[in-house]
């Protein structure tokens, strides 16, 4: 008997859904982030506007004084939907309770000084508020942002604040043998210590800042453009050696989503500057006003961790930012050519 | 051994994929960066052909899929290809005759 392997081929007939061929120009395979993307967000047949906010529609774009053609071109460079988003995660996860797992056996920071502790608490601790400040903001762009490119990629952000705070608090138990006294002390620090306020004001001022846009820029490139080289690149050297290695391999994941995070922001930011003139303006004008007040909120700070090298290293960490302010098209007046 | 060193000529090498979302990526960079090669879409498949020489670049694939792409995972998706291999971390080449 003679058995014969026949292959059919079968032709699908459409290769994405209409909205996303539409966009695409023609019907193309498109790729998951694509088809979890484009024209997510309902905008059309609202009956009513929000009695709270009745001037706009639930989903406005007059939200923000940045005016976009298409609110899709904000494209995430990391292609994050929620399958992606949530795998790569994980998988940092795991690499970070590992880094956990042994600061604990080791027992580095239980052993540190009196001293040293107090140190690390008043340095790092009150940044779980910071996150958590960070959350709020990310979530307000969410929830009036235009368009699911860029308020899906807050809403991760806002995920990923959490999981920051989470991780400095870890770092907090690590220090006081897991009491959790230290986040208690952190927050006071947070509150009440002179050094912390003004950034805490500055957060605040966020928080009553109307345009979203603004918000982003303010939040995600300019105090985390400040914040982050400050506490997870320099502070380490400035720690007794034994302490900030176990600091720097703690705060890993840190370092990693900034780097990250950073292609996502440039990359927005670039698109609404790229749009027009008028955006590019009024970006470049929030940038300076946002830069001013957090240069001038970060300063005490900047002088109890860094001390003589204050300066030096806040001039580094300033320059870093306008470099990738220019980069990007954003106007920097002062900034180094 | 008096057997002549072939020239590089333009005898097609091809390479060959698994049709899925990672693939779609690869297949577009190459696409970009071969302008003379030739896709043909099978079931589950996608053969590219190109005369004389196909380069894969790792950071048109990294750029296409937004994370960064190890060269090395080509072979997740790998099904065949022919062709003398010129691999480095940041190309993987394809060519019939004398190494460039």
């Amino acid at each position: 008997m003679q058995v014969d392997i026949k292959t059919s081929n079968i032709k699908q007939l459409r290769n994405t859904f209409s909205h996303v061929a539409r966009r695409l120009g023609a019907d193309k395979p498109a790729s998951r982030y694509q088809e979890a993307t484009f024209d997510m967000q309902s905008d059309t047949n609202f009956h009513y506007r929000p009695i709270w906010d009745p001037q706009f529609e639930l989903y406005d774009t007059a939200r923000t004084a940045i005016k976009m053609a298409d609110w899709y071109s904000f494209k995430d460079p990391r292609q994050y939907y929620y399958g992606v988003y949530t795998m790569n995660r994980a998988k940092q996860q795991d690499a970070a309770e590992k880094q956990f797992e042994f600061a604990e056996k080791r027992g580095v920071f239980f052993n540190l000084s009196e001293k040293d502790k107090e140190h690390l608490i008043f340095a790092v601790l009150p940044l779980r508020h910071y996150e958590w400040g960070a959350n709020m903001n990310n979530c307000f762009c969410t929830s009036f942002g235009y368009g699911a490119a860029i308020t899906q990629a807050t809403m991760y952000n806002t995920m990923d604040r959490l999981g920051l705070a989470q991780y400095v608090s870890r770092l907090g138990l690590l220090l006081d043998g897991n009491i959790g006294d230290s986040l208690e002390v952190g927050k006071q620090h947070w509150l009440h210590t002179p050094e912390w306020q003004e950034l805490r004001r500055s957060m605040e001022n966020l928080f009553v800042t109307k345009d979203w846009f603004e918000v982003f820029l303010a939040q995600n490139f300019v105090m985390d453009g400040l914040v982050y080289p400050m506490f997870y690149k320099h502070l380490e050297t400035r720690l007794n050696p034994m302490a900030g290695q176990t600091f720097s391999m703690c705060t890993n994941f840190m370092q990693e989503w900034f780097v990250e995070t950073q292609r996502w922001v440039d990359s927005t930011i670039k698109t609404a500057v790229d749009e027009s003139p008028e955006n590019k303006e009024i970006l470049s004008r929030w940038f300076d006003i946002w830069m001013t007040e957090t240069t001038r909120a970060l300063q005490p700070l900047m002088t109890a961790l860094f001390a003589e090298e204050a300066a030096s290293i806040f001039m580094q960490i300033k320059e870093e930012l306008l470099v990738r302010a220019k980069k990007i098209g954003l106007k920097t007046p002062g900034a180094p050519a | 051994m008096n057997t002549p060193t072939p020239e590089r000529t333009k005898t097609p090498v091809f390479i060959a994929f698994v049709t899925n979302d990672d693939t779609r990526n690869i297949v577009a960079a190459i696409r970009e960066d071969n302008p003379q090669a030739t896709v043909e879409e099978f079931p589950a498949m996608v053969k590219i052909e190109s005369p004389g020489r196909l380069v894969v670049k790792r950071q048109s694939v990294s750029d296409l899929m937004g994370r960064d792409w190890d060269l090395q995972e080509i072979h997740l998706n790998l099904i065949s290809l022919s062709g003398s291999i010129n691999e480095t971390e940041d190309e993987f080449e394809l060519y019939w005759g004398q190494a460039a």
